[in-house]
């Protein structure tokens, strides 16, 4: 299955205040892999998955997802198999309802209206949270708000789930919670990320993004070892390797 | 409100356009009324009355609502004693000037009016109110403004209320705002909405928004739609050709002569 392909080729992306965001990055990340993009802030993590949907455009380079490449024409089909996860909850939630948010998508969709509830029945069941279906998003907590963001998107039927920063602002639980339900995910990956603890748990594979350049790419466990490299990037071990770094020296 | 907008009764039941167009048509002939209308008024009390008590909505909630919006009202109100000065009747010696009058046609206007629109949101929802003005025909882009006021209202007060707390921790004196300083945070606010709209726009773009903004809503129009607007618009227009309590009055004073 060729479409659940992401393709970056050498994009180069600058504000229009001058500010070189992205100087050159490159990658292919393929079917059903899971993908940390970690890198401190302003390391150009945001403004690369902005690309991935095609809400910027690189000044130059190419972006391909799937089988054909990212231009103004087919945006619409681009952006219906690549989901997209926000920072801020609030932003994506924009309905009067909970229900009426999930269903925002398919129903832009022209999907008939019973085929639309029940996607939005399924959508809500996996994140766990379909007792919410009646209430205004506001009155939701944090944790409720970013799982019913991942069902509004979850209900398009994404190849290619794409999500900036999923746990910030969680409590420990919720953040739990969240990382047990990213793993039974099946789809393709890329999440930014600071929470390099979460990235060991759901990503077998990290982009360290520095300075709007690819600074490594590989397996994560590996690349976070890698203390040199973590510095340079401007990034600090999980926590939990350095625990293990304590105990064993 | 929303929480009062989910309970289940039979107002509650009820298609919102057929609370709407009644709501509507008991504005309009409340407001009809002329300048000294006082005693014609009086019989209208019988709709949020009986609205409240079907409904099962707090009245006690309602009318702080009402009160808590009261001064707009006695503020716009209160020019009428000093500038109408003839007078109308007298009462016990005491000349009622015809402003007096109006004064207080206008606050039982407002009274009655503001009550029938806040049973109408407390029974049926401000979302739901919102469709119906679109089902009934307003024109979309109004409908959309409302909904996301009332969903970003709440984030705005927030962001505001952070804003403020801020400044207050780090001013001292606890001397009010400066001038500079409220600038400075309303058009900080001011940015940081433009900001947030343009995150909220590419949320929609992502989500395949294309200009419409559909929901899924079954609207019913029964029977006990039709008899409920039938019924209640027949009674305001009676009540406001036929007043009542002048004829009753009439009526008991001519008995007990």
């Amino acid at each position: 299955m060729s479409h659940h392909i992401v393709e970056a080729m050498d994009l180069h992306y600058t504000y229009p205040d001058k500010t070189a965001a992205l100087a050159g990055v490159s990658f292919r990340i393929s079917h059903g892999e899971s993908v940390a993009l970690v890198g401190e802030n302003g390391a150009g993590k945001s403004t690369l998955l902005l690309h991935l949907n095609g809400y910027l455009r690189a000044t130059s380079g190419k972006v391909r997802i799937g089988d054909c490449l990212l231009t103004p024409q087919n945006l619409s089909i681009v952006r219906r198999s690549v989901g997209m996860v926000f920072q801020n909850p609030d932003d994506q939630l924009f309905m009067p309802t909970v229900f009426d948010d999930v269903a925002f998508g398919p129903l832009n969709l022209g999907l008939p209206k019973e085929e639309v509830e029940r996607k939005v029945v399924v959508a809500l069941e996996t994140v766990g949270m379909a007792h919410l279906a009646k209430r205004p998003p506001y009155k939701l907590s944090q944790g409720e708000k970013r799982s019913v963001a991942i069902a509004t998107v979850l209900a398009m039927s994404p190849d290619i789930l794409v999500m900036d920063e999923p746990t910030s602002s969680l409590d420990p639980r919720s953040r739990r919670r969240l990382i047990e339900l990213l793993k039974t995910f099946r789809h393709t990956k890329i999440i930014a990320t600071h929470d390099l603890d979460m990235a060991m748990d759901l990503c077998e594979r990290a982009i360290v993004l520095h300075r709007g350049k690819v600074t490594a790419d590989g397996p994560t466990a590996e690349l976070f070892q890698d203390e040199g490299l973590l510095s340079r990037s401007c990034l600090e071990k999980p926590l939990r390797m350095q625990h293990c770094a304590k105990t064993g020296s | 409100m929303d929480t009062l907008a989910c309970a289940d009764s039979p107002v509650h039941r009820l298609d919102p356009r057929a609370k709407l167009i009644a709501t509507f048509v008991f504005i309009v002939t409340v407001v009809s009324f002329d300048r000294y209308a006082i005693s014609g008024l009086l019989p209208f009390f019988i709709f949020p009355v009986v609205m409240i008590s079907v409904a099962g909505l707090p009245a006690r909630y309602i009318l702080r609502k009402v009160l808590l919006i009261s001064p707009f009202a006695i503020l716009i109100a209160i020019c009428n004693p000093f500038l109408d000065r003839s007078i109308l009747f007298h009462v016990g010696g005491i000349n009622i000037s015809g402003g007096w009058v109006s004064f207080i046609s206008i606050l039982l206007r407002f009274f009655l009016t503001v009550t029938a629109a806040l049973v109408l949101v407390a029974s049926t929802g401000f979302n739901a109110v919102c469709l119906a003005l679109s089902k009934l025909g307003l024109p979309k882009p109004f409908v959309m403004q409302l909904l996301f006021l009332y969903r970003y209202i709440f984030v705005l007060l927030e962001e505001t209320e952070r804003l403020v707390r801020a400044r207050a921790l780090r001013s001292f004196s606890g001397t009010a705002m400066k001038l500079t300083t409220f600038t400075s945070l309303i058009s900080h606010l001011l940015l940081r909405t433009l900001d947030r709209a343009q995150r909220i726009y590419l949320a929609m773009c992502c989500r395949g928004f294309d200009g419409n903004v559909r929901l899924i809503r079954s609207m019913k129009k029964g029977r006990s739609e039709i008899i409920f607007v039938a019924g209640w618009s027949v009674l305001f227009i009676i009540l406001r050709y036929w007043n009542i309590p002048l004829h009753v009055g009439a009526l008991i004073t001519r008995r007990s002569l």
